[in-house]
């Protein structure tokens, strides 16, 4: 089996089956702060999954897309918990 | 040679969140979500980004991104988990009803959100946040 195939046909059906299962856990959560660290790690996979994909179609400019989404998910998850604090305040 | 260590990388990567995932699913209470997540999915996406570093060798650009990248979760990655946990804590998401102890019983001032080191100020007649029935931590 080439890694080509193996990429294509394990690599990336377990991330998927991740994404999936993360998804399940973002729809039912039961308080916000579980839908925003689902969120998070969404977008962690998702790093992973630009990933296996700049490997395989060997474009390595995709890498770019990911360090903008760690940015991104960095950013999201502390304004998320900034906000949810803040709101028992009042 | 190198496809065999390539293919050793991606398969430990992707396993690591496969399993961040599934106990993302499984796992009792928020708080032991969190430390499942951070740490499995930080080391799987850390694995592949290697993969594409040594995929493309003759491209310094991509070395460089990934490093980058690498460092950057690694840095942000705790710093996050956190920040949602201590939010989770002061919205008084409750423990695991199998908690033993709840060390941040009542050092943490509710106002201010400060927290106490003296346990001489802390308050003693503060409620922990251990759940008491089955049905709050399903």
């Amino acid at each position: 089996m080439s890694l080509e195939t193996y990429f294509d046909f394990v690599i990336l059906p377990i991330l998927t089956i991740s994404v999936l299962l993360v998804f399940i856990r973002l729809f039912k959560g039961p308080s916000v702060v579980d839908r925003v660290m689902a969120l998070d790690l969404i977008i962690t996979i998702g790093i992973g999954i630009i990933t296996v994909y700049s490997i395989r179609q060997e474009q390595e400019v995709l890498l770019d897309v990911a360090i903008i989404l760690a940015l991104i998910a960095f950013l999201g998850t502390i304004a998320f918990s900034y906000y949810i604090e803040k709101q028992k305040d009042d | 040679m190198i496809n065999i260590i390539l293919a050793i990388l991606s398969t430990v990567g992707a396993l690591s969140i496969l399993f961040a995932s599934i106990g993302v699913l499984r796992m009792p209470d928020f708080y032991l979500r969190l430390s499942v997540t951070v740490k499995a999915s930080t080391l799987g996406v850390g694995l592949l980004l290697i993969c594409a570093a040594i995929m493309f060798p003759d491209d310094v650009s991509v070395t460089t991104k990934s490093i980058a990248i690498i460092f950057f979760l690694l840095l942000t990655a705790p710093i996050a988990a956190h920040m949602i946990g201590k939010a989770a804590y002061f919205i008084g998401i409750p423990l695991w009803k199998g908690t033993i102890i709840d060390e941040l019983k009542g050092m943490y001032n509710k106002e201010t959100h400060c927290l106490e080191s003296d346990p001489k100020k802390a308050d003693k007649n503060a409620e922990d946040n251990i759940a008491h029935t089955d049905d709050a931590t399903d």
